[in-house]
């Protein structure tokens, strides 16, 4: 379960997010929608303090943080309940797609040697990489390389894993094999927190929806409801822009 | 012009051969401890350590901003005078303290410098997954400025071979100090230094060669 409490965070003067309150329950998939710079990645990236929130409370799993009071014990341990999928995917350029893979299980968990390494082929199997198990990113394409960075992130057995608009850096030729791997994911009930522009994924795999405008949560709920039948001006006046924009 | 006495520098060949070890030594010595310090000193300044990062900075600077050889002549000469105890310093302890602190302030800028090109999206990964700051380091960002770092410390190196020479200066024997030997000895000069200088030479092409070996393989993660 992922819980945050008035979540803050300022960069100098400008206020980024504005006291975001959100649960998120254990096999829940959400989605973050909203224009841009609105806070959505910053909201992720608040989650395993990769930004340094400036108020607020984190829960994850059985850990609670208070952002102010947040000792580099509990944000290593923060970091290690969560897993993160990045836009422009961040696999280590200095590791095979199975040290990639392994690496967190390594260092971090440090399991043997054998056992990490049988669990990242497993993994490697799972998406469909098994061949690729001793390539290097600079070698993969963009979609190859961002289900390793999923792949990564799913090694970890976290308790959520944070997506941040994962498939926009890809050539669209590369979105939908990305996109089945978080379907994927999402059927196994994999706790998700998502920001991401594929509304398609949004409505037919999200649990619930957020739209978020100004740093804040201006309307939640399944896609159905957001989708349509938006209650907020706001909400509206996005979907709409959006839709215009994929029918174009 | 007279005729080069070709006899005289075959004869000095395994004479100054026995001599070559000596240099191999300090130059490898002082390149394996300067690289110690340098990524020592790239680290305090990147993560900008306080205290450390300041004596970094005026270490740095002092080491750059004078010449190596005034600097073994205060090793060697110099720091006996003032404290008696550091009369144990040899020619050669001299020379590898020189040589270390000379070259590690060079490395220094051009590791710390490999460190800040690594891609921001490299640390923030590693973070991600709960890596600690010096995980993050040793495992990533260090093997990654490595590669591109590398060309220049062989630079570096190939140029503190060449350094070792000043040695003789400090009474220690080593190639050139040899050679010095050797050649006010037989008054044969040209024939004495260019012997020494082709066995320079020749060691210096042979760590190009390494140099071309490691680049390829420290480059085979990075081709398409």
């Amino acid at each position: 379960m992922i819980e945050l409490k008035g979540l803050r965070k300022q960069f100098g003067d400008a206020v980024v997010l504005d006291g975001i309150d959100l649960t998120i329950e254990k096999g829940e998939i959400v989605v973050i929608i909203g224009p841009s710079g609105t806070g959505k990645s910053t909201l992720l990236r608040c989650v395993n303090f990769l930004e340094q929130p400036t108020a607020g409370e984190i829960t994850v799993g059985d850990l609670t943080v208070d952002v102010n009071r947040a000792s580099k014990k509990d944000i290593l341990s923060l970091r290690q309940q969560t897993a993160f999928v990045f836009q422009n995917y961040a696999l280590f350029a200095n590791k095979t797609a199975l040290q990639n893979i392994a690496e967190r299980l390594l260092v971090v968990d440090r399991w043997p040697k054998a056992k990490a390494y049988e669990r990242a082929r497993e993994i490697l199997r799972r998406i469909g990489l098994e061949d690729k198990a001793d390539a290097y990113p600079a070698s993969m394409s963009g979609g190859q390389q961002q289900r390793v960075g999923i792949g990564r992130a799913m090694a970890a057995g976290a308790e959520v894993i944070l997506f941040d608009e994962p498939t926009s850096s890809l050539d669209p030729e590369w979105v939908e094999e990305v996109l089945a791997l978080m379907k994927q994911l999402a059927a196994e009930r994999q706790t998700m927190m998502l920001v991401t522009h594929e509304m398609s994924f949004a409505r037919d795999v999200a649990d619930r929806v957020i739209f978020i405008d100004d740093g804040r949560i201006v309307e939640q709920g399944p896609p159905s409801e957001i989708f349509y039948h938006p209650k907020d001006p706001r909400t509206r006046d996005f979907l709409q822009k959006i839709l215009a924009s994929h029918q174009a | 012009m007279g005729a080069l006495d070709v006899d005289y520098m075959l004869g000095l060949v395994p004479v100054l051969l026995g001599y070559l070890p000596l240099t191999l030594q300090l130059a490898s010595l002082g390149m394996v401890l300067a690289l110690i310090l340098a990524c020592l000193f790239a680290v305090i300044r990147v993560q900008r350590i306080p205290v450390l990062n300041q004596f970094t900075v005026v270490f740095i600077s002092f080491f750059r901003g004078t010449p190596l050889l005034v600097q073994l002549f205060l090793f060697y000469y110099g720091l006996p005078q003032l404290f008696s105890a550091l009369t144990v310093i040899d020619g050669i302890t001299a020379t590898i303290m020189g040589l270390t602190m000379h070259f590690s302030a060079y490395m220094a800028e051009s590791i710390r410098a490999a460190i800040v090109g690594v891609d921001r999206s490299q640390t923030e990964a590693a973070l991600s997954i709960g890596m600690t700051n010096s995980q993050l380091m040793r495992r990533i960002i260090l093997p990654q400025a490595t590669r591109v770092a590398l060309p220049t410390l062989m630079n570096y190196f190939i140029d503190m071979i060449k350094a070792t020479s000043l040695a003789f200066t400090l009474g220690v024997t080593e190639l050139m100090g040899a050679t010095q030997k050797e050649a006010s000895g037989s008054f044969l000069y040209f024939e004495a230094f260019i012997v020494a200088a082709i066995m320079y030479w020749i060691v210096v092409e042979m760590l190009s060669w390494l140099q071309g070996n490691l680049e390829t393989r420290l480059n085979k993660a990075y081709s398409r």
